[in-house]
């Protein structure tokens, strides 16, 4: 369990986060989703006690990370994947990291097994891809067999096999029990891979809710309805929630009304359709519609053709 | 109908947490002991101040013995037996703090040092363990050096006032060789850790301990006189003076002030690491 309150960090001007209240609770996979600068990592930083918050608490299991005395044994933690030194094996990292917590050469074996490193667990880690690095840091996460994982962009430069591995093993640890908290700004991953979402754009909190319900709360939940007779439809669909755009001459892009609607009003009018599909917006939609005003570096808006609010 | 677990059903506790070993600072010591014996870089560096320290020694040694007969009578009776097979000191020290530096910039600049500081979120625990250990190290290395060179110097100069161990000031020397670089390198430990940054840590060790005191001579001797001496490194270097010379400290009250300098720095060091943002 980690809970944030009011967790705020200012450098001088300017704010990083702000106010950010929130819980992540056990036993679900949670996805820490924000554009680039929104202050995941400055947020992940202040739970691991490495950035002091300018005010507010972050604690895990209760207590202030650094309260806990077997911090390893709490939570296991990949801030970046390269927070190692390269001339070191990657085997003797981990050797370095378990000895501060007495934790047995046997655990370190294992970690290494189960991130599938043990072939290069004797090499400098200065030569390993970013892929290997990465499988490093979700070992040293696992060293101490912590309830709780904060993962900061872990599948960033894996392979697809190691994607697929890593959302096995986070939805495994989170069955187990464990609280999981993993950052990205790659929101197609987290719908495969989270069940929760805590969203931030600019420091801020700007939603804290499941997957699904992000998915299906986020605008543009729309109908796309393909007939000859686009132009007699639209006229008898219109009303006060009932948004119609026209994408082509004869396609029509419905929000506000249900499928099932539809197609009575359509039935009902004698009109014939070739085409009726829900289509929910991707995670992906929902979140660029949610953090719009949020991101820090945004490129000039291009307005999609034909789309009416 | 039964009532049966869906398989995606997580279970909302917390498994039993493992043997649950707390941090001590004996641990953090023991997790510095194995950063510091597997990094390659470590033991060249080592190997380089033992290297200079001997070897230097020697060559001043066997040098100053085989030119005895065309040096000047003002130089012979100059001649200071056990600083000159001791010189090595001088080499082998910028060895020992570059590697005092790295060891705390290094982590910075690798990243290391969030991977170090999340294992042992009290922070001050790896300060004394890197700085005890390395401490340590360099002392043994280096004072078992000193001791070898002496006696090897020593029997390269036999015919022309070669020393041994028990006469006067010739053990304090030995010793001090030892001691002085240890404490440079205890320096460079704690200016990494307040610079955080290798070349800026470099410059400031050896601003401070080559290039100050050379700033220092500049000075009117009206003020050179009272300040030059306690300059960090020529008040460490009193240890090393076989004879007191006008306006040095005494060898023991000159190292006690380096000491001072480094400590002042280490706590410099440890109230910066507490305050500051990994």
């Amino acid at each position: 369990m980690i809970e944030a309150h009011g967790l705020t960090k200012r450098y001088g001007e300017r704010a990083a986060v702000t106010d950010l209240t929130f819980t992540v609770r056990p036993g679900v996979v949670t996805g820490f989703l924000g554009p680039n600068g929104a202050g995941k990592s400055t947020t992940m930083r202040m739970i691991l006690g490495l950035d002091a918050p300018t005010s507010g608490t972050a604690t895990v299991n209760g207590k202030r990370y650094a309260e806990h005395r077997a911090p390893l044994h709490e939570v296991g933690a990949m801030l970046e994947a390269r927070a190692i030194h390269t001339g070191r094996t990657a085997y003797n990292h981990l050797l370095a990291l378990a000895a501060t917590t007495g934790i047995p050469r046997r655990r370190v074996d294992e970690v290494v097994d189960i991130v599938g490193l043990r072939d290069v667990s004797r090499k400098r880690v200065g030569g390993f891809s970013l892929g290997m690095g990465q499988r490093l840091g979700i070992a040293s996460a696992l060293l101490g067999d912590p309830a709780t994982l904060v993962l900061d962009e872990p599948v960033n430069g894996l392979d697809p096999e190691g994607i697929l591995w890593i959302r096995t093993l986070l939805k495994d640890l989170a069955a187990e029990g464990r609280t999981v908290l993993l950052s990205s700004h790659l929101m197609s991953e987290m719908a495969l891979t989270a069940e929760h979402l805590i969203v931030i754009g600019r420091g801020r909190l700007i939603a804290d809710t499941s997957v699904d319900t992000f998915v299906s709360g986020a605008a543009g939940t729309s109908v796309r309805v393909r007939t000859d007779e686009a132009e007699g439809l639209r006229r008898l669909l219109a009303g006060p929630d009932v948004s119609v755009a026209s994408v082509e001459s004869t396609v029509l892009e419905v929000t506000g009304l249900t499928s099932d609607r539809i197609g009575r009003i359509a039935a009902d009018a004698g009109i014939a359709l070739a085409e009726l599909t829900p289509q929910q917006a991707s995670l992906e939609e929902a979140f660029m519609e949610l953090t719009r005003d949020a991101v820090e570096y945004q490129t000039p808006v291009r307005e999609k053709e034909g789309q009416a609010a | 109908m039964t009532t049966t677990t869906i398989p995606a059903e997580p279970l909302a506790q917390a498994p039993a947490p493992a043997a649950r070993g707390h941090v001590t600072q004996a641990r953090v010591l023991y997790s510095e002991w194995i950063k510091l014996r597997t990094l390659r870089s470590t033991f060249f560096t080592l190997l380089t101040a033992v290297v200079a320290m001997i070897g230097l020694g020697t060559l001043f040694s066997e040098f100053t013995a085989s030119h005895w007969q065309s040096m000047a009578p003002g130089e012979r009776a100059r001649f200071d037996p056990a600083l000159t097979s001791l010189r090595g000191y001088f080499l082998a020290q910028l060895a020992i703090g570059v590697l005092g530096v790295l060891m705390i910039s290094g982590e910075y600049a690798t990243g290391m040092i969030r991977s170090t500081l999340s294992a042992v979120p009290k922070r001050l625990p790896v300060l004394w363990a890197k700085a005890a250990l390395f401490t340590a190290v360099v002392w043994v290395l280096m004072t078992a050096s000193a001791v070898v060179v002496f006696l090897i110097g020593q029997a390269l100069l036999a015919s022309h006032h070669g020393m041994s161990l028990s006469d006067p000031g010739a053990l304090r020397m030995v010793l001090g060789a030892g001691l002085y670089v240890t404490v440079v390198g205890l320096l460079g430990v704690a200016i990494g850790a307040l610079i955080r940054n290798t070349a800026g840590g470099i410059a400031a060790l050896f601003g401070l301990l080559l290039i100050i005191p050379v700033l220092g001579e500049a000075l009117p001797s009206s003020w050179g006189n009272h300040v030059n001496q306690w300059l960090p490194s020529n008040a460490g270097q009193s240890l090393l003076a076989l004879h007191h010379e006008a306006h040095t400290l005494q060898p023991w009250t000159g190292f006690a002030v380096f000491c001072l300098y480094a400590v002042v720095a280490l706590a410099g060091a440890a109230y910066l690491l507490k305050r500051r943002d990994a």
